[in-house]
């Protein structure tokens, strides 16, 4: 059986741009205030009557080839289990290399350590290689799927596979593992 | 009739929302202090290899030793640009060969021994003399490690040279590497730049050297390697810009900070005006017998530097790949 690979995608059909995701990923990891590690964008386009308007749950986008890795001088930010990027408090200076690296803006200086942060796919969860994030679970329109995508038969794999789906800034070349479903 | 297009978003984090505003002055003054030392220690290396007749002055003797002092000014800077400075001492912990963060704090590492073994070759033989004395005063321990130390430097005197040419390229090139690897940023994303930097740091490191007290042979040699080093600056700020006019959407995005957007008018008065064109004119004029100190013209090549790095820093920060997207879908 092939590696743990986690990756999310978001529906953009049904995501209705509640922000119940923003507040829950706050709560959950205890995000300083003012910072957001999930953020929601609308993209509205067009000619009136005639608009289109497009809702995405924005976070890192966990990239297969992470700047914000090779980067970083010291190896806080790192590739976890399951390919989740994260960064190690410990041995992070602050030097900002990794927020100038993201083509994303996904990562902050957190004013209280003085270190970068950002999403984690919230890996203090992964005692099991089954499990759900905090944006998951509260979305009351289930718009957010997550999981192995090394494994055919988890939604993920399966939403991927049925769906057609696009990820932000494909030109930068990251392999965002962070799918929108169209 | 004109499409709408209009993006919200909810997040506002400070220092990325609404733009990138992360690295300071203190990059700016680290990056051009670097770039001085740079080319100090290139300069100097290439002085001692080179061995021009006639001996050296005091003041060019004595410079070197200012080398390795500016560079713990700039590493001052860069720590203070430092959110979590008490884990700067991570930096040698590992050497990470994709970051040039980690590259840059190893080279400065070698650039201490590197600076201080050739500003002892460069000491007037006098000074050596009364530092050797006032050692053997102290302690004959001390004066036993200085004479072992002396004689190994004297003996590698073309090695210690060599080094520190080598060292003081890899130093100026890594300032401009330090941004030109960062793929997001169209303005910096360009390997002209570190070639861009290290000539800059040549240029400054020249003038630098052209605000102390030389004879005229030396003064005469430094000016014209500068109004060389000018030229060539020049050159490859063109070869940059119009890289990036050549480039895709993002690319232009970046050069637009310089050629029409906010940063025009600081770039080509300050930068190209103030601190390129201008000085080589005087340096010229210098030459062709006019009335124009020297000092003068150097003081403007190090302005002109220093406004050169802060304003790359700053306008690098002002257009990023998402900025480019949001503007284009």
């Amino acid at each position: 059986m092939s590696r743990v690979r986690y990756a999310m995608a978001i529906d953009t059909h049904t995501c209705v741009g509640c922000t119940a995701c923003v507040m829950a990923c706050k709560t959950e990891n205890n995000v300083v205030e003012g910072f957001n590690r999930v953020w929601v964008t609308q993209d509205l386009q067009g000619i009136f009557p005639d608009l289109s308007l497009t809702i995405q749950s924005e976070r890192c986008n966990h990239c297969e080839d992470a700047p914000c890795v090779s980067v970083c001088p010291t190896g806080a930010t790192h590739v976890g289990p399951g390919g989740i990027v994260l960064v190690d408090e410990d041995k992070c200076t602050g030097c900002k290399a990794c927020i100038a690296a993201c083509p994303y803006g996904a990562r902050f200086i957190d004013p209280r350590t003085g270190t970068a942060d950002k999403c984690t796919f919230c890996a203090h969860r992964s005692e099991h290689d089954v499990y759900t994030t905090a944006c998951q679970d509260v979305c009351p329109t289930r718009s957010i799927h997550f999981g192995d995508m090394n494994d055919p038969d988890s939604d993920i794999a399966r939403v991927l596979a049925t769906r057609e789906s696009y990820t932000l800034l494909p030109e930068a070349g990251t392999s965002p593992r962070l799918f929108y479903l169209k | 009739m004109q499409t709408l297009q209009e993006i919200t978003s909810t997040r506002s984090n400070a220092l990325i929302d609404p733009g990138l505003h992360i690295w300071h002055g203190e990059v700016a003054a680290y990056l051009f202090l670097g770039g001085v030392v740079a080319g100090v220690m290139v300069l100097a290396g290439l002085g001692l290899l080179l061995r021009p007749k006639g001996e050296r002055s005091v003041h060019l003797g004595l410079l070197p030793w200012t080398a390795p002092i500016l560079l713990s000014v700039g590493m001052l800077f860069l720590w203070m640009d430092l959110e979590n400075r008490f884990n700067a001492f991570r930096f040698y912990l590992v050497f990470r060969p994709t970051s040039p963060m980690s590259w840059g704090a190893w080279i400065l590492l070698a650039i201490y021994p590197a600076s201080i073994a050739m500003a002892w070759i460069t000491t007037p033989e006098g000074m050596k003399q009364r530092v050797s004395d006032w050692a053997r005063s102290r302690s004959s321990f001390l004066a036993n490690r200085l004479a072992c130390l002396d004689g190994v430097v004297s003996t590698h005197v073309n090695k210690v040279a060599v080094i520190n040419v080598v060292a003081g390229a890899g130093l100026g090139i890594y300032t401009g590497m330090l941004l030109g690897t960062m793929a997001s940023r169209p303005l910096w994303n360009s390997a002209i730049l570190g070639p861009l930097f290290l000539t800059s740091g040549l240029s400054t490191g020249a003038a630098y050297m052209l605000l102390y007290r030389l004879k005229d042979t030396e003064r005469i040699l430094l000016a014209k390697a500068d109004m060389g080093l000018i030229l060539l600056e020049l050159g490859l700020i063109a070869v940059w810009l119009v890289g990036l006019m050549s480039g895709g959407a993002a690319q232009r995005a970046g050069a637009y900070t310089l050629l029409g957007g906010p940063w025009t008018a600081a770039f080509w008065t300050l930068v190209v005006g103030f601190g390129l064109v201008a000085p080589f004119l005087g340096e010229w004029m210098e030459r062709r017998g006019g009335h124009v100190p020297g000092r003068v013209a150097a003081g403007m090549v190090l302005v002109g530097g220093l406004a050169l790095r802060w304003i790359i820093v700053y306008a690098g920060q002002h257009v990023g790949w998402h900025d480019v997207a949001a503007a284009l879908f």
